[in-house]
Protein backbone atom coordinates (compact mmCIF):
# COMPACT_ATOMS: atom_id res chain seq x y z
CA UNK A 1 0.00 0.00 0.00
CA UNK A 2 1.32 3.39 -0.92
CA UNK A 3 2.19 5.89 1.76
CA UNK A 4 -0.97 7.74 2.65
CA UNK A 5 0.82 10.95 3.48
CA UNK A 6 1.33 11.74 -0.19
CA UNK A 7 -2.30 11.46 -1.09
CA UNK A 8 -4.74 14.31 -1.48
CA UNK A 9 -8.41 14.59 -2.31
CA UNK A 10 -9.29 15.01 -5.95
CA UNK A 11 -12.74 15.92 -7.07
CA UNK A 12 -13.70 16.37 -10.70
CA UNK A 13 -17.20 17.63 -11.26
CA UNK A 14 -19.05 18.17 -14.53
CA UNK A 15 -22.57 19.55 -14.99
CA UNK A 16 -24.11 16.12 -15.35
CA UNK A 17 -22.20 14.10 -12.77
CA UNK A 18 -19.37 13.86 -10.28
CA UNK A 19 -16.74 12.46 -12.61
CA UNK A 20 -14.11 11.48 -10.08
CA UNK A 21 -13.84 11.64 -6.33
CA UNK A 22 -11.12 10.03 -4.32
CA UNK A 23 -7.59 10.12 -2.95
CA UNK A 24 -4.82 10.37 -5.51
CA UNK A 25 -1.08 10.98 -5.44
CA UNK A 26 -0.83 13.14 -8.53
CA UNK A 27 -3.02 14.78 -11.11
CA UNK A 28 -1.93 16.28 -14.41
CA UNK A 29 -3.96 18.45 -16.74
CA UNK A 30 -3.55 21.38 -19.11
CA UNK A 31 -4.08 24.95 -18.03
CA UNK A 32 -3.78 28.22 -19.93
CA UNK A 33 0.01 28.20 -19.68
CA UNK A 34 0.58 24.57 -20.57
CA UNK A 35 0.69 21.25 -18.79
CA UNK A 36 0.56 21.30 -15.03
CA UNK A 37 1.19 18.47 -12.58
CA UNK A 38 -0.08 18.73 -9.05
CA UNK A 39 1.24 16.86 -6.02
CA UNK A 40 0.23 17.31 -2.44
CA UNK A 41 1.14 20.65 -0.81
CA UNK A 42 0.84 22.60 -4.01
CA UNK A 43 0.44 26.32 -3.41
CA UNK A 44 -3.20 27.43 -3.45
CA UNK A 45 -4.06 28.26 -7.02
CA UNK A 46 -7.11 28.86 -9.12
CA UNK A 47 -6.53 28.51 -12.82
CA UNK A 48 -8.37 27.99 -16.06
CA UNK A 49 -8.39 24.55 -17.64
CA UNK A 50 -8.15 24.20 -21.40
CA UNK A 51 -8.96 21.05 -23.38
CA UNK A 52 -6.31 18.44 -22.72
CA UNK A 53 -5.47 15.05 -21.34
CA UNK A 54 -6.15 14.44 -17.69
CA UNK A 55 -3.90 11.96 -15.94
CA UNK A 56 -4.70 10.72 -12.48
CA UNK A 57 -2.10 8.70 -10.60
CA UNK A 58 -3.31 6.46 -7.79
CA UNK A 59 -0.98 3.87 -6.20
CA UNK A 60 1.43 4.23 -9.09
CA UNK A 61 -1.28 3.42 -11.62
CA UNK A 62 -2.07 6.08 -14.20
CA UNK A 63 -5.57 6.68 -15.42
CA UNK A 64 -6.24 8.86 -18.41
CA UNK A 65 -9.31 10.77 -19.45
CA UNK A 66 -10.08 13.82 -21.49
CA UNK A 67 -10.95 17.10 -19.88
CA UNK A 68 -12.53 20.07 -21.62
CA UNK A 69 -12.73 23.72 -20.65
CA UNK A 70 -13.29 24.59 -17.02
CA UNK A 71 -11.26 25.70 -14.06
CA UNK A 72 -9.35 24.13 -11.22
CA UNK A 73 -9.12 25.11 -7.60
CA UNK A 74 -5.97 23.80 -6.00
CA UNK A 75 -5.49 23.77 -2.23
CA UNK A 76 -2.63 22.03 -0.40
CA UNK A 77 -4.66 18.95 0.46
CA UNK A 78 -7.44 19.14 -2.04
CA UNK A 79 -7.92 19.71 -5.76
CA UNK A 80 -11.25 20.45 -7.30
CA UNK A 81 -11.67 20.60 -11.05
CA UNK A 82 -14.88 21.94 -12.51
CA UNK A 83 -15.06 21.07 -16.17
CA UNK A 84 -17.74 21.20 -18.78
CA UNK A 85 -16.91 17.75 -20.11
CA UNK A 86 -14.77 14.88 -18.84
CA UNK A 87 -14.77 11.41 -20.36
CA UNK A 88 -13.00 8.12 -19.75
CA UNK A 89 -11.50 6.53 -22.86
CA UNK A 90 -14.33 4.00 -23.16
CA UNK A 91 -16.89 6.79 -23.19
CA UNK A 92 -15.34 8.54 -26.15
CA UNK A 93 -17.09 8.14 -29.45
CA UNK A 94 -14.15 7.72 -31.77
CA UNK A 95 -16.07 8.02 -35.01
CA UNK A 96 -17.61 11.25 -33.87
CA UNK A 97 -14.24 12.65 -32.84
CA UNK A 98 -12.69 11.73 -36.21
CA UNK A 99 -15.60 13.34 -38.04
CA UNK A 100 -15.34 16.45 -35.86
CA UNK A 101 -11.62 16.64 -36.55
CA UNK A 102 -12.09 16.46 -40.31
CA UNK A 103 -14.87 19.01 -40.21
CA UNK A 104 -12.77 21.42 -38.16
CA UNK A 105 -9.75 21.01 -40.43
CA UNK A 106 -11.86 21.68 -43.47
CA UNK A 107 -13.20 24.84 -41.91
CA UNK A 108 -9.78 26.08 -40.96
CA UNK A 109 -8.35 25.46 -44.43
CA UNK A 110 -11.28 27.26 -46.05
CA UNK A 111 -10.39 30.44 -44.13
CA UNK A 112 -13.80 31.42 -42.90
CA UNK A 113 -14.59 34.36 -40.64
CA UNK A 114 -12.58 34.99 -37.51
CA UNK A 115 -15.23 33.76 -35.10
CA UNK A 116 -15.64 30.59 -37.09
CA UNK A 117 -11.89 30.08 -37.15
CA UNK A 118 -11.75 30.27 -33.36
CA UNK A 119 -14.62 27.85 -33.08
CA UNK A 120 -13.09 25.45 -35.53
CA UNK A 121 -9.76 25.59 -33.74
CA UNK A 122 -11.41 24.81 -30.43
CA UNK A 123 -13.34 21.96 -32.00
CA UNK A 124 -10.15 20.63 -33.53
CA UNK A 125 -8.39 20.84 -30.19
CA UNK A 126 -11.16 18.85 -28.52
CA UNK A 127 -11.16 16.24 -31.24
CA UNK A 128 -7.39 15.80 -31.02
CA UNK A 129 -7.51 15.40 -27.25
CA UNK A 130 -10.27 12.82 -27.51
CA UNK A 131 -8.42 10.83 -30.12
CA UNK A 132 -5.15 10.90 -28.24
CA UNK A 133 -6.80 9.70 -25.03
CA UNK A 134 -8.53 6.98 -26.98
CA UNK A 135 -5.36 5.80 -28.68
CA UNK A 136 -3.36 5.62 -25.42
CA UNK A 137 -5.77 3.19 -23.94
CA UNK B 1 -84.35 16.15 -15.12
CA UNK B 2 -81.75 14.97 -17.60
CA UNK B 3 -82.65 11.89 -19.56
CA UNK B 4 -80.98 8.55 -19.01
CA UNK B 5 -79.20 8.78 -22.30
CA UNK B 6 -77.77 12.23 -21.54
CA UNK B 7 -76.40 11.11 -18.21
CA UNK B 8 -74.91 8.00 -19.71
CA UNK B 9 -73.24 9.94 -22.47
CA UNK B 10 -71.78 12.41 -20.02
CA UNK B 11 -70.49 9.65 -17.80
CA UNK B 12 -68.74 7.91 -20.70
CA UNK B 13 -67.18 11.18 -21.73
CA UNK B 14 -65.82 11.78 -18.25
CA UNK B 15 -64.56 8.25 -18.10
CA UNK B 16 -62.50 8.66 -21.23
CA UNK B 17 -61.12 11.97 -19.97
CA UNK B 18 -60.19 10.22 -16.78
CA UNK B 19 -58.28 7.61 -18.72
CA UNK B 20 -56.27 10.37 -20.35
CA UNK B 21 -55.51 12.16 -17.11
CA UNK B 22 -54.55 8.87 -15.51
CA UNK B 23 -52.15 8.06 -18.34
CA UNK B 24 -50.68 11.55 -18.22
CA UNK B 25 -50.16 11.22 -14.53
CA UNK B 26 -48.21 8.02 -15.03
CA UNK B 27 -46.14 9.54 -17.80
CA UNK B 28 -45.28 12.60 -15.76
CA UNK B 29 -44.40 10.46 -12.77
CA UNK B 30 -41.80 8.64 -14.83
CA UNK B 31 -40.55 11.88 -16.35
CA UNK B 32 -40.38 13.44 -12.91
CA UNK B 33 -38.14 10.69 -11.64
CA UNK B 34 -35.80 11.14 -14.57
CA UNK B 35 -35.77 14.91 -14.34
CA UNK B 36 -35.21 14.73 -10.64
CA UNK B 37 -32.19 12.50 -11.11
CA UNK B 38 -30.73 14.96 -13.56
CA UNK B 39 -31.38 17.87 -11.24
CA UNK B 40 -29.60 16.04 -8.45
CA UNK B 41 -26.65 15.21 -10.72
CA UNK B 42 -26.31 18.84 -11.71
CA UNK B 43 -26.36 20.07 -8.15
CA UNK B 44 -22.70 19.40 -7.11
CA UNK B 45 -21.30 21.28 -10.09
CA UNK B 46 -23.53 24.24 -9.45
CA UNK B 47 -22.67 24.36 -5.74
CA UNK B 48 -18.95 24.22 -6.41
CA UNK B 49 -19.06 26.94 -9.03
CA UNK B 50 -21.06 29.09 -6.68
CA UNK B 51 -18.53 28.49 -3.92
CA UNK B 52 -15.67 29.39 -6.20
CA UNK B 53 -17.35 32.61 -7.26
CA UNK B 54 -18.23 33.68 -3.74
CA UNK B 55 -14.77 32.93 -2.42
CA UNK B 56 -13.23 34.82 -5.29
CA UNK B 57 -15.48 37.81 -4.74
CA UNK B 58 -15.26 37.79 -0.98
CA UNK B 59 -11.54 38.44 -1.03
CA UNK B 60 -11.33 40.69 -4.00
CA UNK B 61 -13.78 43.47 -3.30
CA UNK B 62 -11.35 45.85 -4.87
CA UNK B 63 -11.98 44.28 -8.22
CA UNK B 64 -13.32 46.67 -10.78
CA UNK B 65 -14.92 44.37 -13.23
CA UNK B 66 -17.79 44.99 -15.65
CA UNK B 67 -19.59 41.86 -14.48
CA UNK B 68 -19.75 43.25 -10.96
CA UNK B 69 -21.43 46.53 -11.82
CA UNK B 70 -24.75 47.28 -13.37
CA UNK B 71 -24.38 48.57 -16.88
CA UNK B 72 -25.48 51.94 -18.15
CA UNK B 73 -28.66 50.56 -19.58
CA UNK B 74 -31.94 50.67 -17.69
CA UNK B 75 -33.01 47.50 -19.43
CA UNK B 76 -33.01 44.19 -17.66
CA UNK B 77 -32.84 40.83 -19.36
CA UNK B 78 -35.09 38.27 -17.75
CA UNK B 79 -34.72 34.63 -18.58
CA UNK B 80 -38.16 33.15 -18.08
CA UNK B 81 -38.26 29.39 -17.79
CA UNK B 82 -41.64 27.76 -18.22
CA UNK B 83 -42.96 24.75 -20.07
CA UNK B 84 -44.00 24.12 -23.64
CA UNK B 85 -47.02 22.10 -22.69
CA UNK B 86 -49.96 22.95 -20.51
CA UNK B 87 -52.05 20.81 -18.18
CA UNK B 88 -49.64 21.45 -15.37
CA UNK B 89 -51.92 23.28 -12.98
CA UNK B 90 -50.70 26.72 -12.00
CA UNK B 91 -47.11 26.00 -13.03
CA UNK B 92 -46.88 28.44 -15.92
CA UNK B 93 -49.16 31.15 -14.58
CA UNK B 94 -47.18 31.24 -11.34
CA UNK B 95 -44.03 31.93 -13.34
CA UNK B 96 -45.73 34.74 -15.24
CA UNK B 97 -47.11 36.20 -12.01
CA UNK B 98 -43.64 36.15 -10.48
CA UNK B 99 -42.42 38.45 -13.22
CA UNK B 100 -45.47 40.70 -13.50
CA UNK B 101 -45.56 41.06 -9.73
CA UNK B 102 -41.90 42.02 -9.49
CA UNK B 103 -40.55 45.54 -9.16
CA UNK B 104 -39.23 45.53 -12.72
CA UNK B 105 -41.04 47.90 -15.08
CA UNK B 106 -42.64 46.30 -18.08
CA UNK B 107 -41.00 48.63 -20.60
CA UNK B 108 -37.54 47.91 -19.19
CA UNK B 109 -37.81 44.17 -19.43
CA UNK B 110 -36.43 42.10 -22.25
CA UNK B 111 -37.70 38.58 -22.02
CA UNK B 112 -35.53 35.67 -23.04
CA UNK B 113 -38.14 32.97 -23.17
CA UNK B 114 -37.37 29.35 -22.49
CA UNK B 115 -40.71 27.62 -22.66
CA UNK B 116 -43.62 28.52 -24.91
CA UNK B 117 -46.36 29.00 -22.35
CA UNK B 118 -44.88 31.94 -20.48
CA UNK B 119 -43.63 33.40 -23.75
CA UNK B 120 -47.14 33.58 -25.22
CA UNK B 121 -48.66 34.87 -22.07
CA UNK B 122 -46.02 37.58 -21.60
CA UNK B 123 -46.26 38.60 -25.23
CA UNK B 124 -50.00 39.09 -24.79
CA UNK B 125 -49.32 41.26 -21.77
CA UNK B 126 -47.09 43.48 -23.89
CA UNK B 127 -43.62 42.41 -22.78
CA UNK B 128 -40.78 42.53 -25.25
CA UNK B 129 -39.62 39.06 -26.22
CA UNK B 130 -35.95 39.43 -27.11
CA UNK B 131 -35.30 35.78 -27.87
CA UNK B 132 -37.10 32.50 -27.83
CA UNK B 133 -35.31 29.31 -26.87
CA UNK B 134 -38.36 27.25 -26.09
CA UNK B 135 -37.12 24.16 -27.88
CA UNK B 136 -34.48 23.78 -25.17
CA UNK B 137 -37.04 22.65 -22.61
CA UNK B 138 -37.73 19.48 -24.55
CA UNK B 139 -34.39 18.15 -23.47
CA UNK B 140 -32.15 20.69 -21.77
CA UNK B 141 -28.49 20.21 -22.42
CA UNK B 142 -25.49 22.00 -20.97
CA UNK B 143 -24.59 23.24 -24.45
CA UNK B 144 -27.98 25.00 -24.68
CA UNK B 145 -27.27 26.80 -21.45
CA UNK B 146 -23.89 27.85 -22.84
CA UNK B 147 -25.47 29.26 -25.95
CA UNK B 148 -28.06 31.31 -24.11
CA UNK B 149 -25.45 32.47 -21.62
CA UNK B 150 -23.23 33.60 -24.46
CA UNK B 151 -26.05 35.55 -26.04
CA UNK B 152 -27.09 37.29 -22.84
CA UNK B 153 -23.55 38.11 -21.75
CA UNK B 154 -22.83 39.59 -25.13
CA UNK B 155 -25.80 41.90 -24.78
CA UNK B 156 -24.60 42.77 -21.27
CA UNK B 157 -21.08 43.60 -22.40
CA UNK B 158 -22.43 45.59 -25.34
CA UNK B 159 -24.41 47.70 -22.89
CA UNK B 160 -27.81 46.74 -24.28
CA UNK B 161 -28.88 45.49 -20.89
CA UNK B 162 -27.79 46.51 -17.43
CA UNK B 163 -29.00 43.61 -15.35
CA UNK B 164 -29.78 39.95 -15.80
CA UNK B 165 -32.51 38.13 -13.91
CA UNK B 166 -33.91 34.65 -14.13
CA UNK B 167 -37.37 33.38 -13.25
CA UNK B 168 -37.84 29.66 -12.81
CA UNK B 169 -39.55 27.16 -10.59
CA UNK B 170 -37.43 25.61 -7.91
CA UNK B 171 -38.16 21.97 -7.22
CA UNK B 172 -38.15 21.64 -3.46
CA UNK B 173 -39.86 18.27 -3.28
CA UNK B 174 -42.58 16.38 -5.09
CA UNK B 175 -45.39 18.47 -3.66
CA UNK B 176 -43.73 21.83 -3.33
CA UNK B 177 -42.40 23.87 -6.23
CA UNK B 178 -41.44 27.45 -5.61
CA UNK B 179 -41.46 30.08 -8.36
CA UNK B 180 -38.20 31.92 -7.87
CA UNK B 181 -36.72 35.09 -9.26
CA UNK B 182 -33.01 35.62 -8.92
CA UNK B 183 -30.53 38.21 -10.00
CA UNK B 184 -27.56 36.86 -11.94
CA UNK B 185 -25.63 39.93 -12.97
CA UNK B 186 -24.21 42.09 -11.60
CA UNK B 187 -23.18 39.38 -9.19
CA UNK B 188 -24.63 39.86 -5.75
CA UNK B 189 -24.01 37.47 -3.00
CA UNK B 190 -24.68 37.10 0.63
CA UNK B 191 -21.65 37.73 2.81
CA UNK B 192 -22.88 34.95 5.04
CA UNK B 193 -22.64 32.50 2.15
CA UNK B 194 -18.95 33.08 1.70
CA UNK B 195 -16.89 30.09 2.76
CA UNK B 196 -14.62 30.35 5.74
CA UNK B 197 -11.81 32.43 4.34
CA UNK B 198 -8.94 31.27 6.53
CA UNK B 199 -7.47 28.62 4.27
CA UNK B 200 -8.40 30.41 1.12
CA UNK B 201 -6.75 33.65 2.02
CA UNK B 202 -3.55 32.67 0.28
CA UNK B 203 -5.21 31.63 -2.95
CA UNK B 204 -3.28 32.59 -6.04
CA UNK B 205 -5.00 33.30 -9.29
CA UNK B 206 -3.40 32.55 -12.56
CA UNK B 207 -2.86 34.66 -14.59
CA UNK B 208 -4.70 37.14 -12.33
CA UNK B 209 -8.01 37.72 -10.56
CA UNK B 210 -9.62 39.57 -13.42
CA UNK B 211 -8.79 36.89 -15.95
CA UNK B 212 -10.09 34.19 -13.69
CA UNK B 213 -13.23 36.20 -13.09
CA UNK B 214 -13.63 36.55 -16.83
CA UNK B 215 -13.47 32.81 -17.06
CA UNK B 216 -15.56 31.90 -14.07
CA UNK B 217 -18.47 34.32 -14.38
CA UNK B 218 -19.73 32.94 -17.71
CA UNK B 219 -19.42 29.44 -16.27
CA UNK B 220 -21.25 30.58 -13.19
CA UNK B 221 -24.11 32.01 -15.24
CA UNK B 222 -24.19 28.96 -17.48
CA UNK B 223 -24.29 26.59 -14.56
CA UNK B 224 -27.14 28.62 -13.05
CA UNK B 225 -29.04 28.37 -16.32
CA UNK B 226 -28.46 24.67 -16.63
CA UNK B 227 -29.36 24.12 -12.99
CA UNK B 228 -32.54 26.12 -13.47
CA UNK B 229 -33.49 24.18 -16.62
CA UNK B 230 -33.28 20.81 -14.98
CA UNK B 231 -34.87 22.14 -11.80
CA UNK B 232 -37.72 23.63 -13.80
CA UNK B 233 -38.19 20.43 -15.76
CA UNK B 234 -38.55 18.47 -12.55
CA UNK B 235 -41.00 21.07 -11.23
CA UNK B 236 -42.99 20.99 -14.44
CA UNK B 237 -43.47 17.27 -14.28
CA UNK B 238 -44.16 17.42 -10.57
CA UNK B 239 -46.80 20.09 -11.14
CA UNK B 240 -48.33 18.11 -13.96
CA UNK B 241 -48.37 14.96 -11.88
CA UNK B 242 -50.22 16.77 -9.12
CA UNK B 243 -52.65 18.43 -11.51
CA UNK B 244 -53.41 15.15 -13.25
CA UNK B 245 -53.76 13.37 -9.95
CA UNK B 246 -56.42 15.77 -8.75
CA UNK B 247 -58.09 15.73 -12.18
CA UNK B 248 -58.30 11.95 -12.00
CA UNK B 249 -59.81 11.97 -8.54
CA UNK B 250 -62.23 14.75 -9.51
CA UNK B 251 -63.32 12.64 -12.47
CA UNK B 252 -63.82 9.76 -10.06
CA UNK B 253 -66.11 11.92 -7.92
CA UNK B 254 -68.10 13.10 -10.93
CA UNK B 255 -68.50 9.57 -12.22
CA UNK B 256 -69.86 8.26 -8.95
CA UNK B 257 -72.17 11.25 -8.74
CA UNK B 258 -73.47 10.61 -12.25
CA UNK B 259 -73.82 6.89 -11.65
CA UNK B 260 -76.04 7.63 -8.67
CA UNK B 261 -78.11 10.05 -10.75
CA UNK B 262 -78.33 7.57 -13.59
CA UNK B 263 -79.60 4.82 -11.32
CA UNK B 264 -82.18 7.13 -9.79
CA UNK B 265 -83.48 8.17 -13.18
CA UNK B 266 -83.54 4.54 -14.32
CA UNK B 267 -85.50 3.56 -11.23
CA UNK B 268 -87.81 6.52 -11.78
CA UNK B 269 -88.50 5.47 -15.33
CA UNK B 270 -89.23 1.91 -14.33
CA UNK B 271 -91.56 3.04 -11.56
CA UNK B 272 -93.35 5.34 -13.94
CA UNK B 273 -93.74 2.61 -16.53
CA UNK B 274 -95.12 0.22 -13.93
CA UNK B 275 -97.60 2.81 -12.71
CA UNK B 276 -98.72 3.37 -16.27
CA UNK B 277 -99.15 -0.37 -16.96
CA UNK B 278 -101.06 -0.91 -13.73
CA UNK B 279 -103.23 2.11 -14.40
CA UNK B 280 -103.86 0.85 -17.95
CA UNK B 281 -104.72 -2.65 -16.72
CA UNK B 282 -107.10 -1.23 -14.15
CA UNK B 283 -108.81 0.89 -16.78
CA UNK B 284 -109.44 -2.16 -18.98
CA UNK B 285 -110.86 -4.32 -16.19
Amino acid sequence: MADDSNLFDLEIVTPDRVFYKGKVSMVEFTDQDGDIGVYKHHIPLTTGVVPGVLTITVDGVKKEADLMAGFAEILPDQVRILAEVAEWPDEIDEERAVAAKERAEKRISSHSSEVEMIRAELALQRAIVRLSVKSHK
Amino acid sequence: MASMRDIKRRRTSIQSTQQITKAMKLVSTVKLQKARGRAEDAYPYFTHVYEAVTSLLSMSDKLDHPYLQSGQSEKAAVIVISSNRGLAGGYNSNIVKKLTGSTLKKENVKVYAVGGKARDSLRNKGYEIAADHSAVMEHPHYADAMEICHEVLEAFTAGEIGEIYMVYTHFKNTVSHIPTMMKLLPVEFDEADAPATDKRLLMNYEPNEEEVLNLIIPKYVTSLFYGAFVDALASENGARMQAMDSATSNAEDMISDLTLKYNRVRQGTITQELTEIIAGAEAIS
